[in-house]
């Protein structure tokens, strides 16, 4: 059922999702499966589907449903599936704070304040995108500089124009993406800029939201001012040096209307801090379990608020996880805890779950800090396996299978991908990657 | 400079295949493909020579909806369709007016631009 009104609800659930993106719906289904009865998703829009319903184009769904659907197509999949899981789904509805014995406090701005009390309480509020004060752009402070994914959203759900001449700052896919969509709509984009030598976004999204239009690409180029009183008139771009610092005897001037940003996302973590909850100072989400529970009891997090995906198909894998596990809490099932705990090494930024236990099979995501190929990951001394590549930008999921950690009596496991050519040679260690291996994938599409 | 010289041209392709994003040149002497380099695999080499032949897209848009939950619908083309026929298609989509409710996977426009392929909603998209 969707319902916008909260007196449709029962006064408990077993499990309350926060949220109904792709996240949200796919731990909602978890807990269901889990055996959790009474499973209740919030979500603000009005409509479940999260952000997805806002990316039009194609990329998604390869890995979690085995064929490439756009965004939408995504979203109304999973809804499907948590509808026919029986989930409960409140639109228009946001969560203004969840107490230490998980009751949340719901307002809508049709309905009013309205308390629900949880079993087990789901946190998949997603990201939120970087804005202008997070990179200090200087200058006025007009209207016409926004995110790239609200301008998205404008367009794609709103039918509005977000300006007529464009510049966008950053590389990112969903910069990419928008440019292309915005020369679609007849609005003019005067090219992507990009602080970084590289650009961000997948190549596909080079190719064909770039070239395919004749979309300029500026590296190695930012922004240093902006201009205009009530409207952007026009932006300073500069060329930066090697240690970014803009050349600003370099600067030139170009005229538009609207500066979009696609300069990153951050966890949405607003809640996450209401409850105390312990952050990772690295991917500034909570910390998490194997089973994605935080550091208070029966209040789990997955896909975007723990960690920033490259893939929805991924947020759904793990969220499904998320699920589990609170479904298990709420309905009293224990969990043993974790056992062994993974620490990122050398060239690796970060490892979620940080911690896993050594009786089941684990997927472990994981970034490195800098691009390498060819190149060895390499889990303590228990595992190894050759890739021939891998980027910062593109998450690394490694399937950590009991076996790998039978002769393992240790409480702790670093995880290291090196270069093949700095490796010191030495004798082959066990087990060896065999064919059938679980590969260590890298991902693929744009999120 | 012979004939053969002057027919040959050079293009150049970033694939698509994986992050490596291996630059690929495409020598073509009067349309023939004579020659693919710097690919480092085997999907480079597919790339290019689709690209340089045939290049072909799956477009997404969306369709002005009268009364339905939002005032946009997001459609696909069913297949790709010639890179050359991005742009029209759109332009054609966009003279479009619905009205909700419409479900996913219907035809709003069937065989467009008689490439053979329809274009479909991407959702369903309810009447408020």
């Amino acid at each position: 059922m969707i319902t916008p009104k909260p007196a449709h609800l029962q006064p408990a659930y077993d499990v309350v999702v926060v949220g109904g993106g792709p996240a949200g719906l796919a731990a909602a289904q978890g807990a269901r499966e889990a055996g959790a009865e009474r499973v209740l998703v919030i979500d603000r829009e009005p409509e479940p589907g999260g952000i997805l319903q806002q990316c039009i184009h194609p990329g998604f769904g390869l890995h979690h449903f085995g064929e490439e659907l756009t965004g939408p197509e995504y979203a109304q999949r999973a809804i499907g599936q948590a509808l026919e899981h029986e989930v409960d789904v409140l639109a228009g509805a946001y969560v203004l704070d969840v107490s230490g014995d998980r009751r949340l406090k719901i307002t809508s701005r049709d309905h009013g304040l309205a308390f629900v009390d949880a079993g087990a309480v789901v946190l998949a509020m997603g990201a939120r995108e970087r804005t202008r004060g997070a990179i200090r752009i200087p200058g006025e402070r007009p209207a016409g500089v926004m995110t790239a994914g609200f301008a998205q959203k404008l367009v794609n759900l709103g039918g509005l124009l977000p300006g007529k001449r464009v510049v966008i700052l950053g590389s990112g896919d969903i910069g990419l993406i928008m440019a292309r969509r915005l020369v679609l709509e007849g609005v003019e984009v005067l090219g992507v800029f990009e602080l970084l030598p590289h650009a961000n976004g997948l190549n596909r999204n080079i190719v064909q939201c770039l070239h395919d239009f004749d979309i300029p690409l500026h590296l190695s180029t930012t922004v240093v001012d902006i201009h205009g009183r009530e409207r952007v008139e026009r932006v300073t771009l500069a060329p930066v040096d090697e240690a970014l610092k803009p050349k600003l005897d370099e600067a030139w001037d170009v005229l538009c209307d609207t500066l979009l940003l696609s300069i990153g996302l951050v966890p949405d973590n607003e809640l996450a801090h209401r409850l105390g909850l312990r952050l990772d100072p690295v991917t500034t989400g909570p910390v998490v379990t194997s089973t994605m529970e935080t550091s208070r009891d029966g209040v789990f997090a997955c896909g975007n608020v723990v960690h920033i995906h490259d893939l929805v198909d991924y947020v759904s894998q793990e969220s499904l996880l998320a699920g589990r596990g609170a479904g298990a809490f709420a309905t009293g099932a224990t969990q043993r805890p974790d056992n062994v705990r993974l620490t990122p090494g050398l060239n690796v930024r970060y490892c979620v779950p940080p911690t896993i236990t050594t009786e089941r099979e684990h997927t472990v995501y994981m970034r490195v800090t800098k691009p390498m190929a060819p190149c060895t990951l390499r889990l303590g001394d228990v595992y190894e396996r050759p890739l021939r590549y891998v980027f910062p930008g593109e998450m690394l999921t490694l399937k950590v299978r009991p076996r790998f950690l039978e002769g393992f009596h240790g409480g702790s496991l670093r995880v290291d991908v090196v270069p093949r050519d700095e490796e010191p040679t030495r004798a082959p260690r066990r087990p060896a990657a065999t064919k059938d291996d679980p590969e260590v994938r890298p991902g693929g599409e744009e999120a | 400079m012979g004939d053969q010289e002057r027919d040959t041209t050079v293009s150049h392709y970033l694939c698509i295949g994986c992050p490596l994003g291996c630059r690929v040149e495409v020598e073509d002497r009067s349309g023939e493909i004579v020659e693919i380099r710097g690919q480092s695999c085997k999907k480079g080499d597919v790339f290019a020579r689709q690209e340089h032949t045939d290049p072909r897209r799956v477009v997404t848009t969306t369709v002005a909806v009268r009364d339905g939950l939002w005032p946009r619908l997001p459609v696909k083309t069913q297949g790709d369709v010639p890179k050359a026929k991005i742009v029209e298609v759109c332009r054609l989509l966009h003279r479009l007016e619905l009205e909700a409710p419409v479900t996913m996977g219907q035809v709003i426009i069937a065989d467009v631009l008689g490439t053979g392929v329809d274009v479909v909603a991407s959702r369903d998209l309810p009447r408020v």
